[in-house]
């Protein structure tokens, strides 16, 4: 072998390797992540403290100490949902960019987030509870993306493009409803409710939308986690992979729908929380590589910390707290630009 | 084995492809000409399965080998995880690659030259390369059929070479059967036993390649003068038969 090839092999050897190690640094990150979202508020306690409030409720204690309270009832949830839900979204994420082999491709892009956004809406509209909402919610995020199929089938098969078109017209749609939902909603009472809840947030996270939204999160994680394999080898395209004896097109829906069981679980309990499915893999990806049996992981890991801080930031940063969707919009936009800017330089230069 | 029936494609009202009768006999080396757009790709794709007949019958394998044109998805995994693709994929959802997959995976990478890239990764590579290590997926398969689409078309002649000298020691060996496409009746006379030429939809001729590979039916399917001299080659000494386009022959109608 000539030298350059050898330089060559040296450089994307060392990057590959390297994927072990990025794993045990988005686990500690998710770790302090947790920390640290605990320990923070408006009353900022000690990590021991938040240790032997945590020790004690294991040994059966009753919970009675203020401080107990905020940890166990208050800020444990809420970190937790945090990172389920940024773990779940950026798995989704990770896997839909491989199997649509496009980087621009998120959760969003099925139609999944707007369904569950407007069966959100109605149940606030309609003054129903907390349950309702997140059960509507989540039907109405299965019923986008059985839309989606509906569209986008013909002849017994769906194209990747017809999918995603499909999704941006179901999404649109669902948009429109929600308008819509706004439009008639009360100005005084439903309609701050409503866009509140769109624009995402886990203020009001208690152990029983835990309890809600980890069993979809988890078992959608758990099911593109065991096909993270399977991923690489549909992300090949239709042809190359039936080639294999691979039946495309029900793998295809098997992987949207643990998408859709991630994405209906996330949003029915915290509204709309934008950008991290895309961002998020993205950034994994250029550390760790394409390879999705690495990419996977690091992106729930990455992701679940990352949503871990910037929920901390949200209650932290002012007096009031800033809506999440507007805080997760406000920094993945600038670094998905700069990540697209360094991709293509990197891209140019090769 | 793989063959087609009284097969025939049609798109609306239009036949790609009619009463094509194709079946290669075990270890043969077949090679299927035809100008641009009279269905080369077509055929393949019917052959493959990735197309439903319009007429006719398809018999198949379980699994076959398929090597698809240069402009496939350029995918940035390490060679040895895109060779071992297609073993993994046969033994279920949940699979990832095994020491067994690792292992065939190389042995295919020392077959097509390559086992020094095994941890590169597939989008450095050179096209030439790349097909090769597509090629090597392909054996790694363990199929007996290899379905080749265009596999050398777009390579310089080095690379040509490189190419054609694998899948001519594949043929050598008798343990495959080869079905390649081509635009160049050079790579037919090199590693071909037989060749099938797409004339018209209806239209169609095969027979061993030092029977239909001559200058009038290479003429007819190309609708230009095509010579054929056999030269001596420098190297080993053995006799080969060049096919010579007459470019610049044909004044427009």
């Amino acid at each position: 072998m000539s030298a350059p090839t050898s330089t060559r092999t040296a450089k994307s050897v060392r990057r590959f390797d390297g994927g072990a190690v990025w794993l045990v640094v988005f686990a500690v990150l998710i770790g302090v992540a947790m920390l640290a979202g605990i320990c923070l508020g408006r009353l900022s306690l000690a990590p021991t403290g938040v240790f032997d409030s945590i020790m004690s409720w294991a040994r059966g204690a009753p919970i009675e100490a203020l401080e107990e309270r905020i940890v166990l009832l208050v800020r444990a949830p809420r970190v937790l949902i945090a990172a389920l839900s940024g773990m779940g979204l950026a798995i989704a994420g990770a896997a839909l960019q491989g199997l649509f082999r496009n980087p621009l491709v998120s959760p969003d892009i099925l139609g999944i987030t707007a369904g569950a956004a407007f069966g959100g809406a109605l149940a606030i509209l309609l003054g129903e509870s907390n349950t309702v909402l997140i059960g509507s919610a989540f039907a109405f995020g299965v019923v986008a993306l059985l839309l989606v199929g509906l569209i986008s089938r013909v002849d017994g098969r769906s194209d990747t493009m017809t999918v995603v078109l499909a999704g941006v017209v179901v999404a649109a749609m669902f948009t429109a409803f929600v308008s819509l939902i706004q439009f008639v909603a009360d100005p005084d009472s439903t309609l701050p409710a409503i866009v509140a809840w769109l624009m995402g947030s886990f203020a009001s996270t208690t152990w029983f939308r835990v309890g809600v939204a980890a069993p979809p999160v988890l078992i959608g994680a758990a099911g593109l986690m065991l096909l993270r394999f399977r991923v690489n080898l549909l992300s090949l395209g239709e042809d190359e992979a039936k080639s294999f004896g691979i039946r495309v097109q029900r793998e295809r829906w098997i992987i949207f729908l643990l998408v859709a069981l991630i994405a209906g679980g996330v949003v029915s309990v915290s509204g709309i929380v934008g950008w991290v499915g895309l961002v998020i893999p993205h950034a994994a990806r250029l550390l760790v590589g394409p390879d999705h049996r690495i990419l996977i992981p690091a992106s729930g890991l990455l992701g679940g910390a990352y949503l871990v801080a910037i929920d901390t930031i949200a209650r932290n940063a002012s007096a009031g707290e800033i809506p999440l969707g507007v805080l997760t919009a406000a920094v993945g936009a600038p670094i998905f630009a700069i990540l697209l800017r360094r991709m293509y330089t990197a891209e140019a230069r090769a | 084995m793989i063959g087609l029936r009284g097969a025939g494609v049609r798109y609306d009202e239009r036949w790609i492809f009619r009463y094509l009768d194709f079946a290669p006999g075990a270890g043969r080396c077949v090679a299927i000409l035809g100008p641009n757009g009279r269905g080369k790709t077509t055929l393949i794709r019917a052959l493959l399965g990735f197309l439903a007949l319009s007429e006719g019958s398809r018999s198949a394998p379980s699994t076959v080998g398929y090597v698809p044109q240069a402009t496939a998805a350029i995918v940035s995994y390490r060679v040895r995880d895109v060779v071992a693709m297609g073993r993994v994929a046969q033994r279920g959802l949940f699979a990832t690659p095994s020491r067994g997959d690792r292992e065939a995976a190389a042995e295919a990478l020392a077959r097509v030259g390559l086992s020094a890239l095994g941890g590169q990764r597939f989008d450095v590579l050179s096209g030439g390369e790349r097909q090769l290590v597509l090629l090597a997926r392909a054996l790694a398969t363990g199929a007996d059929v290899l379905i080749l689409d265009e596999p050398a078309s777009a390579l310089d002649l080095r690379n040509q070479d490189r190419f054609l000298s694998v899948v001519e020691a594949l043929r050598a060996d008798g343990r495959h059967t080869i079905v390649f496409t081509t635009h160049l009746p050079q790579h037919a006379c090199a590693v071909a036993d037989e060749a099938l030429m797409l004339y018209g939809a209806e239209d169609h001729i095969s027979g061993p390649v030092g029977q239909v590979l001559n200058e009038e039916n290479l003429g007819r399917l190309y609708g230009i003068q095509v010579r054929i001299v056999d030269v001596e080659a420098t190297v080993g000494g053995r006799m080969v038969s060049g096919v010579i386009p007459v470019f610049g022959g044909t004044a427009p109608a």
